[in-house]
């Protein structure tokens, strides 16, 4: 088993160090705050959607572990542009992929380049990391008020 | 005399193992919790096997000899720390019991409105919280006494905080995620100048450093079992006499008692009013032996061999590019909190677990002290008798895979 094989590919890395869609969204239509109480990772999750349910734009800002950065990085590509049933049907694919449960073929062809995280399920202390910025999408799309833990 | 680090490691069993694909494990999350060792482990295992019973209450035969064994540990502690009596010693379910006795029970009898707790920016959560609730209950302030870039005690700023208007001083004596042992003495010293009631939190010091409370002269000091190589859910309050007897009950129930009726309960003498109902029988048993592990160890001998434990972890990891450590007071225990260039800390530890080495990261229950730095957590080695300088080197090289992987 090599780690930087299995859970920190480069793709991750690359994310980490530069992640996409990282800021502020001015004039968001939805927002949630993310905390993993038991580590401080911390994120904002932005949407602007539009009258259609499409999401326009996403972006995020916050810190935390390579895992949990890169995968709000991907997520926000992931969903921008697409529907918010999109983006939460990926999710629940998301989910699966990284708590282990098996994935069909074409939850693979959904979640694409997001099938580097497979390698998660493995280290069960970090599956929180990779799913938080996904719990704070769905905060931000439920508009619940509060902020989102993983605990 | 030194020690004799083969025969130590042959008496933990759980250093004889591999994981993660066949490393050997080095453990070095000491400050989270000791590994148990053969004597602690075979103690707790023929209470359970043999000598199952309750205690202070039977007439037969088994009930007899769990008592002794379990007032024995009573005994033993009062010599550990140098107690002037075993009735000053009650048994815990670990320092956060205790120090929640202490808050609930002296403090809510005695703390009023506008009196201030002083405690440190060091302070474990279980050294925080529990006088927060204090605080809402009856009104009373809590004061916190800045640290330096060191991780130390800023002296004159303790010194100038304390008034007459501070009632308690509660502060940790060495600190789990900086590693600074706090000049205990003055500060009690200091204290009681100003006629403040002082706790010490010796969770973190009791494994690693003989800690003498007639030599400090507090009036509170708490440890946890299983940081001392005993059993989880076993810890010990140590209190001054006059204070104990003073002191209500938080916890009514069996044991506490000497006589209950409707009418009226009268409660039984410290330090058995503070223990009501089961306690973790075995677990104390357990502690016992622990203590008689390290008492024969000598806590001379252990301290001295972590410190050098400590500067050679310190010497090797200073040479990795782009290491920070957090708690370089020149008075420390063989703990090292570290970053990595911009690397997060459970990145380090996950990369580390995959070559056996356990450490943790996070923010240790401190969460003040990562405000105080300016930082979300970080990875801590923490070492005890069992280490060795291999396992430095394991680390050190551990390490520098995860500079590999984030290149
Ligand atoms: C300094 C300090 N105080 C208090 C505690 C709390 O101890 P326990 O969890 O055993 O009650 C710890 C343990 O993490 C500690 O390191």
């Amino acid at each position: 088993m090599n780690i930087s094989d299995e859970l920190y590919q480069q793709v991750i890395l690359d994310h980490n160090k530069k992640p996409r869609n990282f800021g502020k969204l001015e004039g968001a239509t939805h927002f949630a705050e993310g905390f993993n109480p038991l580590c401080g990772d911390h994120y904002n999750v932005y949407l602007t959607v539009d009258d259609s349910g499409i999401i326009e734009n996403a972006m995020f800002e916050g810190s935390g572990c390579a895992i949990s950065k890169a995968s709000a990085s991907m997520m926000t590509q992931a969903i921008k542009g697409q529907t918010i049933e999109f983006a939460k049907s990926l999710f629940d694919q998301f989910h699966k992929l990284v708590t282990g449960e098996t994935v069909t073929d074409d939850g693979n062809k959904l979640l694409g380049k997001l099938q580097v995280f497979a390698g998660v399920c493995r280290y069960p202390a970090r599956v929180k990391c990779a799913a938080l910025s996904w719990h704070t999408l769905t905060g931000a799309i439920d508009e619940s008020q509060d902020t989102v833990t993983t605990e | 005399m030194s020690l004799n680090i083969d025969k130590i490691r042959s008496d933990f069993p759980a250093l004889n193992q591999r994981i993660n694909d066949d490393k050997p494990l080095v453990y070095l999350d000491n400050a989270a919790t000791t590994l148990k060792s053969k004597p602690v482990i075979e103690a707790v295992n023929q209470h359970y096997q043999m000598e199952s019973a309750n205690i202070h209450r039977g007439v037969h035969y088994l009930s007899e000899l769990a008592t002794q064994k379990y007032e024995d540990t009573r005994e033993k502690v009062k010599r550990f720390i140098n107690a002037p009596k075993k009735e000053q010693i009650v048994f815990t379910s670990g320092t956060t019991a205790a120090i929640n006795l202490v808050a609930q029970s002296y403090g809510k009898t005695y703390l009023q409105e506008g009196d201030e707790i002083l405690i440190t920016h060091m302070e474990h959560h279980s050294n925080i919280v529990p006088w927060q609730i204090l605080c809402e209950q009856v009104g009373c302030v809590l004061k916190v006494a800045p640290i330096n870039d060191d991780g130390e005690v800023i002296m004159d700023e303790y010194l100038a905080m304390l008034t007459e208007k501070t009632k308690f001083v509660s502060f940790v004596y060495v600190s789990n995620s900086l590693g600074t042992i706090n000049p205990a003495k003055q500060m009690i010293d200091a204290a009681h100048a100003v006629g403040a009631i002082v706790l010490v939190d010796a969770a973190q010091a009791v494994a690693h450093m003989s800690v003498d409370v007639k030599d400090l002269d507090c009036e509170f000091m708490t440890f946890s079992g299983h940081k001392l190589f005993g059993p989880t859910g076993t810890g010990v309050l140590y209190g001054k006499e006059e204070l104990l007897a003073k002191m209500p009950p938080v916890m009514g129930g069996g044991d506490m008692i000497l006589n209950v009726t409707f009418e009226k309960t009268t409660y039984n003498r410290p330090p058995y009013k503070f223990e009501a109902g089961t306690p973790h029988i075995a677990g104390v048993i357990g502690l016992g032996a622990a203590i008689d592990y390290v008492s024969e160890l000598g806590l001379e001998e252990i301290a001295a061999y972590e410190q050098q434990l400590l500067d050679y972890a310190t010497n090797s990891l200073d040479n990795i590019p782009g290491i920070r450590f957090f708690g370089t007071s020149k008075h420390k225990t063989a703990i090292i909190s570290f970053l990595i260039d911009d690397v997060h800390p459970h990145d380090i530890g996950s990369i580390l677990d995959l070559q056996g080495v356990a450490i943790r990261a996070g923010h240790h229950c401190t969460q003040p002290v990562m405000q105080r730095f300016d930082i979300p957590a970080t990875g801590r080695a923490s070492f005890s008798i069992y280490n060795t300088h291999e396992d430095i080197d394991t680390l050190a090289q551990a390490i520098h895979k995860v500079k590999e992987v984030f290149v």
